[in-house]
């Protein structure tokens, strides 16, 4: 009976396994097959070819989109994470007044649609002629975001005082209690909070759809939505573009994945927790 | 030695403040005028008082993007859930190559948004995508799920369950921690299967399924990227795209491809109150199912 069980969930979990996992292949395997063969559903390509991948690179500037993404993602998370490390701490670590009151504001703002603030954001943006370049993309990450601030604040939380106290009576100042001690001792956080933006800022369209023309300028999901638009619904229906693209959007993703898996699954967990 | 603390700490917490003066408080507040006003970006905002609101319910596409963004959110957050926690349930009673099975229920949640609405007109193309040749084999003729407007929203449904990975992590990490004297005892009272799950681990977990409803149900009422790239966009004309169009892409619609700012202004504050509405509505009437361990807060 509790053999039976086990076999039966074992079954179950491959099952699903094959279900979740699928699609990964199967577009792959298109990505490999001419046009003629794309739906056939073989697993391996009846006639395997690399066209598919040599006519996106002359169709579209995917080297500069991938340059545009690496770049927007690279400064969307290193100066999301320096800054909103700096306002947890500051709100962990010292006592003052209205503290709660600002941090309940911060909350707060986790609350608000985004829909409220897009147009607002995009006028000023607009205003100060940076609409068209990659700027929007990132620049707001100088401020920290609520999220990560919360999330790193609550690991800063479970450190023990003492430690701090006892390095302030030594004279250190609090910028090296930051960065020398609390920093340092937060370094799963701080992983999770650069995987997270890295991956929002990988995989966002909304943004570069609001604030991206000029298809040199776009990143690559940006890039993919425009060939789509091209290929597929074109009146061309070059599919084979169009999955051969959306697998070179998505493998730096799962590259990502497999690098800081442990990272990804912990920082996950500890969201839900902490809700 | 106060003023000092609190001085170090402001230094600490001012890239936020300047941030949220700038980003959030300052637009929220433009946003209210604008949402007042006629505007194009080109020529100056005109005040017109509360005629973008009016206009808003007189909108026939207000109506249908409203509902279709409720009809959405009602069929996949439930599903979502039903799904991620039977999921999390399997893999918490599996005791090898767990984390093998982890990672494959995971991985499609690193899908670029984009690429998963790629993949929704691929996968669910009704003539011969993968999903319809599936069905086929059992006989069954699949609908043609990206043409015809009864079939686009349940597609979308489905193809959103490929990316519950993200909360079968979440509910699994909360598995983990019910503790194991409540199976133990609840075995030696001869309690089966079922009736562990249903009166120890769903009460148990409560906190976080309740979380993952609020959170999802917030997210779905503001899903944009996945219909968007599979439905709307330039060059796409041969779709019957109206069962698609969600809120946010009407919203998006009016304020970026016909520039028309105060009302997409008025737009935002609409939906942020139906926001507000729904998720007080779910916390009124889910939290008395809620257990906490310690008593309720």
């Amino acid at each position: 009976m509790k053999r039976l069980r086990k076999i039966l969930t074992w079954a179950a979990l491959s099952a699903f396994a094959v279900a979740f996992i699928y699609p990964f292949i199967w577009l792959l395997s298109a990505s490999f097959k001419p046009r003629s063969e794309v739906f056939d559903h073989r697993i391996l390509p009846e006639t395997f070819t690399f066209d598919n991948y040599i006519r996106v690179w002359q169709e579209a500037p995917l080297a500069l989109w991938m340059f545009n993404t690496l770049l927007v993602t690279a400064l969307a998370a290193v100066t999301v994470t320096i800054t909103s490390a700096m306002v947890a701490w500051g709100f962990a670590y010292f006592r003052f007044p209205g503290r709660g009151a600002l941090f309940g504001v911060l909350l707060a703002t986790m609350m608000l649609p985004g829909a409220v603030t897009m147009v607002p954001v995009f006028l000023i943006w607009n205003s100060l002629g940076m609409v068209g370049t990659l700027t929007p993309l990132w620049a707001q990450n100088l401020f920290g975001s609520a999220f990560y601030i919360f999330l790193l604040r609550q690991f800063f939380m479970g450190l023990p005082r003492e430690p701090f106290e006892a390095a302030k009576i030594d004279g250190a100042n609090n910028w090296t209690i930051f960065t020398r001690m609390a920093l340092p001792l937060c370094r799963p956080a701080v992983v999770v909070t650069l995987l997270f933006e890295f991956q929002a800022a990988w995989t966002d369209l909304m943004r570069p759809l609001i604030y991206l023309r000029d298809s040199s300028t776009f990143t690559v999901p940006r890039g993919l939505k425009a060939l789509l638009d091209q290929f597929g619904f074109g009146g061309e229906w070059h599919w084979e573009i169009v999955m051969t693209a959306s697998v070179i959007t998505t493998i730096p993703m799962i590259i990502l994945f497999f690098l800081g898996q442990k990272h990804f699954v912990k920082g996950i967990a500890t969201t839900g927790s902490k809700g | 030695m106060r003023f000092i603390e609190t001085r170090a700490a402001l230094l600490f917490i001012s890239p936020w403040i300047l941030g949220f003066l700038i980003f959030t408080a300052w637009p929220v507040i433009n946003s209210a005028y604008l949402s007042l006003t006629d505007y194009d970006v080109i020529n100056d905002p005109s005040f017109i008082g509360f005629d973008n609101y009016v206009t808003l319910f007189q909108d026939p596409k207000v109506g249908l993007a409203l509902r279709n963004t409720f009809l959405f959110t009602v069929m996949s957050v439930p599903t979502q859930l039903v799904v991620s926690l039977g999921l999390a349930l399997l893999l918490n009673s599996a005791t090898k190559a767990t984390g093998f099975f982890r990672t494959a229920f995971f991985l499609p949640k690193m899908t670029p948004p984009v690429a998963v609405g790629i993949l929704l007109l691929m996968l669910f193309n009704g003539q011969n995508g993968l999903i319809n040749s599936f069905l086929g084999v059992f006989g069954i003729d699949g609908p043609a799920w990206t043409t015809d407007p009864d079939w686009v929203k349940p597609g979308l449904v489905l193809m959103s369950l490929w990316t519950v990975g993200s909360s079968v992590v979440i509910i699994l990490a909360a598995l983990r921690g019910v503790p194991q004297e409540l199976y133990d005892s609840a075995l030696v009272d001869g309690a089966g299967w079922w009736k562990r799950t249903l009166r120890i681990t769903v009460p148990m977990i409560s906190p976080t399924l309740f979380f993952l409803f609020i959170v999802d149900s917030i997210n779905a009422l503001q899903s944009f990227t996945e219909a968007y790239t599979a439905f709307f966009g330039a060059g796409n004309t041969t779709y019957s795209n109206d069962a698609a169009l969600f809120y946010a892409i009407y919203l998006f619609q009016q304020a970026f491809e016909f520039l028309h700012m105060g009302y997409a202004s008025a737009l935002a504050w609409l939906l942020f109150i139906v926001i507000m509405a729904i998720t007080g509505v779910q916390i009124l009437v889910t939290r008395r199912f809620v257990h906490y361990e310690g008593g309720n807060s």
